[in-house]
């Protein structure tokens, strides 16, 4: 049995998604692959955000994929930091912002 | 990072059939992933088929002043093998006679041929449409006698193409050793002085891109605009085009995607990305690739495999049109590298 939840050999699979729902899975990929082309913004642009949203949101799959997104776009690893910096900081900044509720809260409740 | 050829390390991939025994075992021998072959059957393209030769690539040696890590040619300062003028004067009967339109002269660093000067007064004499010289640029800047190359390449109309891995120092460095990048500008600098590159010159400057790493090379326009876009900014160097070009699983960058770990992936990548597209516009359908020592090939690569042309005319001393025109190229698993995404060749993708 399988020891680990995650398998790299897995991000292999991601199209086999559609076999057990043809319309949804194929409706999900058209709409991923035209999320990423090319509009007001550039390929390059929407390859360091989905970089630093990967991050964010923790998932191994599109980390490894982004980043190789990133250097086939010759994207340096200087910009994948940075990018990722953004995502650091907003995560962190969401918890913090929070604080204020806290702080709303305690105002409230202490004498 | 090396500074010896696979070659004078004697390492069991200077072998070519140890090569392609890795390449045609593991994976592809459990099934895991298609043959090359199979997956041209799969999609009726099989075989592929030498049509009329139009360019006529001629290794004049594997001698180089640089040992790049991801070098197919297993090239550098160590090697030995150069054409002599015997060869050159083969090849020369071949280009008056040949009709291809495009001269492609690679190495090595092909400048570090003795007869390389000789070669290409007589060469260009030949009224050849497109006679282009792979340069590496740090050997303009290697030795004081390089220096005029700029203005030689000039004065015979060469049009240059060199490869440039990156627009930042530290990965250039990291792929072909330390100080190159910096040499590289100075070069590019140099020809850019006498005109090569600048807009609307005819003296073409194009440069090649080859990914430094495990991975495929991203589309070729955007990859361009941002290399004339750093350069210009950076260092006001300017140049034509780029050509992305994928690095196929040989020789050092097979050694290299084995020490690391990442051949069986990049192998899946190759494989994932086969473009039938591309298969039409393979280079090895117009192209004849002469080695150093007068044999012929499909391409550079099958060359550095020792896979020589499915043909009774083996030897430029034997060139045969009529004999090279429909043979079958000869293929195996590295092929992926020309057929994935654009597709690649020397000339840079191929779709």
């Amino acid at each position: 049995m399988q020891k680990t939840y995650y398998d790299p050999a897995d991000l292999k699979k991601f199209g086999k998604i559609s076999e057990w729902n043809e319309e949804l899975g194929s409706k999900f990929f058209e709409y991923y692959n035209s999320v990423f082309k090319e509009g007001a913004l550039s390929e390059r642009e929407k390859s360091l955000i989905a970089l630093a949203v990967s991050h964010t949101e923790q998932c191994p799959y599109c980390i490894d994929a982004y980043t190789k997104d990133g250097l086939q776009r010759g994207i340096t690893k200087e910009e994948m930091m940075e990018a990722l910096h953004v995502g650091a900081a907003i995560k962190s900044g969401a918890t913090l912002v929070h604080g204020v509720q806290m702080m709303n809260k305690v105002n409230k409740l202490e004498m | 990072m090396a500074t010896k050829s696979l070659h004078k390390r004697n390492s069991d991939l200077a072998n070519s059939n140890r090569q392609l025994d890795i390449l045609s075992n593991g994976i592809f021998k459990n099934g895991e992933l298609p043959t090359f072959k199979s997956k041209l059957a799969e999609t009726n393209l099989a075989p592929i088929k030498a049509k009329k030769i139009e360019i006529l690539q001629i290794n004049v040696g594997y001698m180089c002043n640089q040992v790049c890590e991801h070098c197919h040619v297993d090239a550098g300062p160590d090697r030995q093998e150069i054409m002599t003028r015997e060869t050159m004067q083969q090849c020369l009967n071949v280009i008056e006679n040949s009709g291809a339109h495009t001269l492609d002269l690679t190495g090595g660093a092909p400048e570090m041929n003795p007869h390389f000067r000789w070669f290409v007064e007589e060469a260009s004499k030949a009224g050849i449409k497109d006679f282009i010289v792979r340069s590496n640029l740090t050997i303009i800047k290697a030795n004081k006698k390089y220096y005029d190359l700029p203005e030689f390449f000039k004065k015979h109309n060469v049009h240059v193409v060199s490869s440039m891995p990156h627009w930042t120092r530290g990965k250039t460095d990291k792929q072909r050793g330390n100080g190159v990048f910096d040499s590289s500008i100075e070069a590019l600098k140099m020809l850019n002085a006498v005109g090569y590159g600048m807009p609307e010159s005819p003296l073409k400057l194009d440069l090649v891109y080859n990914p430094s790493g495990a991975f495929l090379p991203g589309n070729q326009a955007a990859l361009e605009k941002d290399f004339k876009k750093a350069l210009k900014e950076d260092f006001n160097i300017q140049f034509h085009n780029l050509f992305a070009i994928t690095n196929l699983p040989i020789s050092r960058f097979l050694d290299y995607l084995i020490a690391s770990e990442n051949y069986e992936d990049y192998m899946y990548s190759l494989v994932e990305a086969f473009n039938p597209s591309a298969v039409a516009n393979v280079m090895c359908t117009n192209t004849l690739s002469v080695s150093w020592d007068g044999y012929l090939y499909d391409c550079d690569f099958n060359q550095m495999l020792e896979l020589p042309v499915n043909s009774k005319a083996k030897h430029i001393s034997e060139f045969n049109q009529d004999l090279l025109e429909g043979r079958n190229i000869v293929i195996s698993q590295h092929c992926y590298g020309c057929t994935a995404g654009a597709g690649s060749s020397c000339q840079g993708s191929v779709t």
